[in-house]
């Protein structure tokens, strides 16, 4: 059996999902978190129910990539669970009535029962599950309140095929919400008097700029603090560990792969490229704490429900690049990962839109494994050379933005965004969804930064690097100023770009050359892993499309920078 | 005395009733959407510069919308 989870976007599918199943997955205060499906299991008695969460959709007539696969799916399910918003009945009951219409057994969650206390609102559950004739449950999906008497009333869902005009099925929930629903007029709450200040622009914009730089702020405290109380000192305990492994190996290439070359006779973590050296201290060293401080922090911003306000104030900007404000939601994703960030332009509603916001993510958004490792490098030289490489970026993406958006056909639509209401952030589920992000980074970066490391390696080995080296030397030398050893480093950038950018570090790189590098390195090709995805989402013409301006406009990038600085 | 302008010329802060959607259909079947619809009262919270969009509030909820959309709901103003 097949039991679907369907609503609008933002009512807390993925939430109930996650209650339903134990399987952890993505929750957050804006709509469009999903934009796959998601599967998973659960024991109904004594089966096992196969339960499917859904995208969200506000009506079953699609109007983009993720509604359309909802629709899809409606298909092949044997049982609805359709997910209402109890703060917002009447909106959410069109799709109800909607999906009434196909005939499929259905049962209604009633989700944010918690939220219409204090919101002033009250419903009538019992007259409202005899006016639409199916079971309605008030739900908390995420402190699991009624998730038990949902599940026991699963066997009482019914179909009920009721077919009408659009026209009519307004009419009749005009009706419902009149009888069900009231509502006392409350002063406002403290989180919506906020919400309006950071809509209006002339207190929204400073907001904006001081959540931002807080974000950062906070990005850097945590991540230095947690390198300098904990990392390091751990990787000084590991240390005469690997001093003892190597004086026990002694030289050879068994030595070279596990320990890597030694420095001045010093294991040096970045440096010496071996596996267990360079290829943990990288990941778990110098990028992990970071990375853990921006999903912290973006995290927190996501289930406030703060994301969909910037997009809101940055949507007049972001339309001279031919995207809505929204596209900033992948964009900030993109800043993690670049993976998640191009799959999540999936709540971009046109073809045009995705590949350019897709084509900026990659093209100008350096993730935050190569931030750190490009903080790393240049932060000796403090906000001169971290300010060139980002000031850089910046202006990459927004011209590239704006070319695109002159030259491609078609135009943007208009905006037409729900801004989700601000919740105060669950910690449990902050941090549930922080330890996920976690998960899925390390299993990836310790796989592939271990394949850069060990390539890297083997390429060095048999000569490859140098072979290439010469070839791409007019290029590299003449048109970047680097040495030509800096290819090693462009070859493994196709892999993973933080093993790349620490790739640099033992070439005595100068600080022009070493923004140089960062540049190039962020902008010439995205990384394997990211590359599929661009793939799998914009097809191959596109991709050669994409990659192709990526490549010309790092070359120019690259050169102008050289001639400059 | 009633007044019917659209939500792009409403004074920021008024709520009014929605008197009419111009447009067709889909558009009509997307604004419903979100529960923008003729009967509903709409409150105009702020409108972001440089041509950006305006945001209103239907049933405690907050939407951002285009300009040119903006222009096609009417409301009718108290004066």
């Amino acid at each position: 059996m097949k039991i679907l989870l369907i609503g609008n976007p933002n009512v807390g599918k993925s939430a109930l999902f996650s209650r339903l199943t134990g399987i952890d997955i993505m929750v957050s205060n804006y709509a469009g978190t999903t934009v796959e499906f998601k599967k998973g299991d659960f024991k109904l008695g004594n089966k096992i129910v196969e339960i499917i969460d859904v995208p969200g959709t506000y009506t079953l007539e699609p109007t983009c990539k993720a509604e359309e696969v909802a629709v899809e799916m409606l298909k092949e399910g044997d049982l609805v669970i359709n997910v209402v918003d109890a703060t917002n009945l009447e909106r959410n009951l069109f799709l109800t009535h909607q999906l009434l219409e196909k005939n499929i057994p259905m049962i209604i969650a009633l989700n944010f029962w918690n939220e219409t206390k204090h919101k002033g609102i009250d419903i009538d559950v019992e007259e409202l599950e005899k006016m639409l004739s199916v079971p309605v449950v008030p739900t908390v999906a995420i402190t699991a309140e009624g998730i038990k008497e949902l599940v026991s009333r699963l066997d009482e869902a019914k179909a009920r095929c009721c077919k009408c005009t659009e026209k009519e099925k307004w009419g009749k929930i005009g009706g419902i919400v009149k009888k069900v629903q009231h509502i006392h007029e409350k002063k406002h709450t403290f989180l919506e008097t906020v919400e309006d200040l950071s809509i209006k622009p002339l207190t929204g914009l400073p907001i904006a700029v001081m959540v931002l730089l807080l974000t950062f702020f906070l990005i850097r405290v945590v991540g230095e603090g947690l390198i300098k109380f904990i990392f390091e000192p751990l990787f000084n305990l590991y240390l005469p560990l690997l001093n003892i492994l190597s004086n026990y190996l002694g030289e050879g290439i068994i030595h070279n792969i596990l320990i890597g070359f030694l420095v001045d006779g010093e294991i040096h973590f970045i440096e010496s490229m071996g596996l267990l050296t360079t290829g943990l201290f990288v990941p778990i060293g110098m990028i992990l704490p970071y990375v853990f401080a921006f999903y912290l922090a973006l995290g927190i911003l996501e289930d406030i429900g703060y994301l969909p306000r910037l997009a809101a104030l940055v949507d007049s900007i972001m339309h001279k690049l031919g995207v809505h404000g929204l596209a900033i939601i992948p964009m900030m994703l993109g800043a993690g990962c670049n993976v998640p960030g191009v799959l999540a332009t999936r709540i971009l509603e046109t073809k045009r839109q995705r590949f350019i916001a897709i084509t900026l993510t990659s093209i100008a958004i350096p993730c935050m494994a190569q931030s750190a490792m490009i903080y790393g490098l240049l932060g000796k030289y403090g906000i001169k050379g971290l300010g060139i490489v980002f000031l850089t970026l910046l202006f990459v993406w927004m011209i590239i933005g704006f070319i695109l958006h002159k030259t491609m056909k078609g135009i943007i639509p208009e905006t037409f965004i729900e801004i989700s209401p601000y919740r105060i952030p669950n910690l449990k589920s902050v941090i549930k969804k922080l330890w996920i992000r976690l998960k899925g980074f390390m299993r990836e970066a310790l796989v592939y930064v271990l394949l850069g490391v060990l390539i890297a390696n083997i390429l060095f080995v048999f000569g490859v690097i140098q072979f290439f080296g010469n070839i791409a030397a007019p290029v590299i030398v003449n048109v970047f100023g680097l040495p030509k050893e800096a290819v090693a480093s462009l070859i493994v950038g196709f892999l993973r770009k933080d093993v790349a950018v620490g790739m640099l570090l033992p070439l005595g790189l100068t600080m022009k050359q070493l923004i140089i590098a960062s540049v190039v390195l962020t902008m010439y090709f995205p990384c394997i892993a990211t590359f599929v995805v661009i793939f799998k989402e914009l097809g191959w013409k596109n991709t050669i499309k994409s990659s192709l301006i990526m490549v010309f406009s790092s070359l120019l990038v690259g050169g102008l920078l050289n001639l400059i600085l | 005395m009633k007044m019917e302008k659209t939500i792009l010329n409403l004074d920021v802060e008024k709520r009014a009733r929605i008197s009419k959607l111009e447009g067709g259909i889909e558009f009509q079947r997307k604004l419903a959407c979100l529960n923008i619809r003729a009967g509903k009262f709409i409150k105009k919270i702020a409108v972001q510069p440089f041509r950006g969009p305006i945001i209103v509030e239907i049933d405690r909820r907050k939407i951002a919308i285009g300009r040119g959309m903006a222009n096609k709901i009417y409301v009718e103003d108290s004066i």
